[in-house]
């Protein structure tokens, strides 16, 4: 079953097609790559699934509910979550409480609740605080709760960004360049956690990656952006041995030797 | 020195001991010296103190309470000054309402208000209009002015009024951002002053540049509210209110809303947060203090006009948002206190001595500097001090400190609930 089918999905820059009629269609349960050279269109792409912007063609779909048109953070309450590519946390406010911001849309202390701290409003305050030291001890960083996140070593910004998306309880989790600036062994690491999300918490997990090895470890099926457009699909094996993606990122003459 | 200051450190009892010493000898000098302007600071000094000592918070409530309600308002009344004093203490409380309402805007949502001071001319206005003839002149019905006693139900109408300006305000104002904003806040609080100075035709509603005379003080059972030392009370009250409430949204859901809107636009949306509605909200909320205490004002002044609002207003309360530490309440509290103190009495006080100096003979001052010139320009000196020194203000925001241990107690119950599969391996780098 496809939780996620995006078709004809184009979007223009003034003269640039950064997106040009990309069909997509991600089963329920798998782990997904996006990948492409840099440019490729592929954190536009992700942008236009989660409302940052507006496709000026096509569809996107959640299941059975259409996307376009919607805000991001209605898009949010779908349950799409993701992850930045430059990392965007909330930086100056704690570990813990960029948690708690992701369980936002799960809470409903209004105006008059927070004014009187009804015992209701208290009590959904402590559940929160709780549940969202629980996400920190999910991505190993609970010993950090009381940190202003800025000052996290970057690998554990990205853990946070991770457990931030994944306070929002999602359905779809999209990834962009986890692994950007981690070393080997963190890699590895990260590997072995993104499978471990999708087993422990039935999550979907699409995922932009230039570290080939992760990609290909890791995802099951594989598609493949090259400015603005879908050049292949399929899994690992067979990306490996496309010509058209062996040449869209090292050049013709890799594929035609003289 | 250094052993004495450890000493006092986590020592309680020698905290209070001197706390209460240092209150007992200013009151007393201001008891007794009257019209001692020194003695009267020295006395709103304790209570920075008291937030610095290490005493349970309820303790230093209490202790504040008694301070306020008590010793301030009776030391300083044997003397001529005492009006005075309290004049002062009253306006101090109604900028530092306003300084609290503009930091939830400014140093929570991370919206530049250039225009703050319009909420504090509408609520102003709203009670003016109804508290004298003026509105006979408009309204069909009614009989005009309103009584007295009118005044605290208008406390809570001037706040709902201000919030719903604030509202109208932000809907088209929030489409832009960060500088642009500043300007069209700006421009806001512009037309809100120019508006009320020109709205007395065609139909005359705020009379315009005349003003508002004689509105009517607030009643209560037929004792009737004129003198700063009885206003001073009502700010008090309004003011426990605002900090109750502004420390409450502070940490709650709303209040994280709003710094991660600071933080980052398209990530707090990503989390599902309403852009839109809790930048609104923060604009309701902040320009509703203000409205509260534009009644008290006009009630207090008993005469409303435009110049009261102008530009230099807004930015004196953004300067008290970001001198005493943008996003911190016992900072702005303070922030609001200094630079009011430092408008009213010390800057006054120190050209007043200046003046007698020159009268005196003892030094000349050449035209150019003038002692009462002198005054802006020193204003201006500290805040670029400030600036440069402390830029993170006086008193610099911090985040909340949780308890880790009954965290890991309470995420166990989750982890039972929710996911049944090991967590202790971690993602451990």
């Amino acid at each position: 079953m496809s939780i996620l089918t995006v078709s004809n999905l184009t979007k223009q820059f003034g003269g640039l097609v950064a997106v040009n009629s990309v069909d997509i269609t991600v089963e329920k349960g798998s782990i997904t790559a996006v990948i492409g050279p840099n440019g490729a269109g592929k954190t536009t792409f992700f942008n236009l699934i989660t409302g940052v912007y507006q496709p000026d063609k096509g569809n996107v779909q959640l299941g059975s509910t259409s996307l376009i048109g919607k805000k991001p953070h209605e898009i949010a309450r779908h349950g799409i979550a993701r992850t930045f590519q430059n990392i965007r946390l909330f930086s100056n406010i704690t570990v813990l409480e960029n948690v708690m911001v992701g369980l936002h849309k799960q809470l409903n202390a209004g105006i008059v609740g927070t004014l009187f701290q009804t015992k209701k409003v208290r009590e959904e305050e402590n559940r929160a605080q709780e549940e969202a030291y629980h996400w920190l001890e999910y991505v190993g960083l609970s010993q950090h709760l009381n940190e202003d996140a800025q000052n996290l070593s970057y690998g554990a910004q990205r853990r946070l960004e991770i457990a931030r998306a994944l306070a929002t309880k999602p359905k779809l989790l999209l990834l962009d360049e986890p692994a950007a600036g981690m070393n080997p062994r963190e890699t590895r690491e990260l590997t072995e956690f993104i499978h471990r999300m999708r087993e422990d918490l039935d999550v979907t997990i699409v995922l932009i990656e230039h570290d080939m090895k992760l990609v290909m470890e890791i995802s099951e099926q594989i598609f493949v952006l090259d400015h603005g457009e879908k050049i292949a699909e399929g899994k690992p094996a067979e990306i490996r041995n496309n010509v058209k993606v062996i040449e869209a990122y090292l050049g013709k003459s890799a594929v035609t030797p003289a | 020195m250094q052993k004495l200051t450890n000493k006092i450190k986590g020592n309680k009892l020698a905290q209070i001991i001197l706390l209460v010493l240092y209150v007992l000898v200013t009151s007393l000098s201001l008891y007794l010296a009257q019209a001692s302007v020194t003695a009267f600071l020295l006395l709103l000094f304790s209570l920075l103190l008291l937030y610095y000592t290490e005493l349970p918070d309820r303790l230093k409530w209490v202790i504040a309470g008694v301070v306020l309600v008590g010793v301030i308002p009776f030391v300083s009344s044997t003397g001529p000054g005492y009006q005075s004093y309290m004049e002062v203490a009253t306006v101090v409380g109604i900028y530092v309402a306003m300084a609290l309402g503009l930091n939830i805007v400014v140093g929570l949502a991370g919206l530049l208000d250039l225009g703050f001071v319009a909420f504090f001319a509408i609520g102003a206005y709203t009670y003016g209009i109804f508290a004298t003839g003026q509105a006979e002149k408009f309204m069909p019905f009614g009989d005009f002015p309103l009584s007295g006693e009118s005044f605290w139900i208008f406390i809570l109408i001037g706040c709902f009024v201000a919030a719903l300006f604030g509202v109208l305000l932000g809907i088209p104002v929030l489409r832009v951002k960060g500088d642009y904003l500043a300007i069209v806040t700006l421009g806001f609080g512009e037309i809100i002053r120019i508006v009320f100075n020109n709205l007395d035709k065609p139909v005359n509603i705020t009379n315009g540049a005349m003003g508002l005379a004689s509105v009517k003080p607030p009643e209560i059972f037929g004792y009737q509210f004129v003198y700063p030392n009885q206003f001073y009370y009502i700010v008090l009250a309004i003011l426990l209110f605002v900090i109750l409430a502004v420390r409450r949204f502070e940490f709650s859901r709303i209040g994280r809303s709003w710094k991660a809107v600071r933080e980052n636009e398209i990530a707090a949306q990503s989390m599902g947060i309403h852009l839109v509605r809790t930048k609104l909200l923060a604009f309701a909320i902040g320009a509703s203090f203000s409205g509260m205490m534009g009644v008290v004002f006009a009630a207090k002044q008993t005469f409303v006009d435009p110049t009261s609002f102008t530009l230099l207003e807004s930015i004196t309360i953004l300067v008290m948002v970001i001198l005493g530490g943008m996003g911190s309440v016992p900072g702005v509290i303070l922030g609001a206190a200094v630079i009011t103190i430092l408008n009213l009495q010390v800057l006054t006080e120190v050209t007043n001595y200046l003046n007698q100096l020159s009268l005196n003979g003892v030094i000349s001052f050449p035209e150019a500097l003038a002692p009462a010139k002198m005054q802006r320009f020193i204003f201006g000196a500290i805040l670029i001090i400030f600036a440069i020194y402390r830029p993170q203000g006086l008193i610099p925001a911090k985040n909340p400190v949780f308890d880790e241990e009954s965290l890991k107690e309470g995420s166990k119950k989750h982890r039972k609930e929710q996911i049944t599969v090991e967590h202790d391996k971690g993602f451990q780098a």
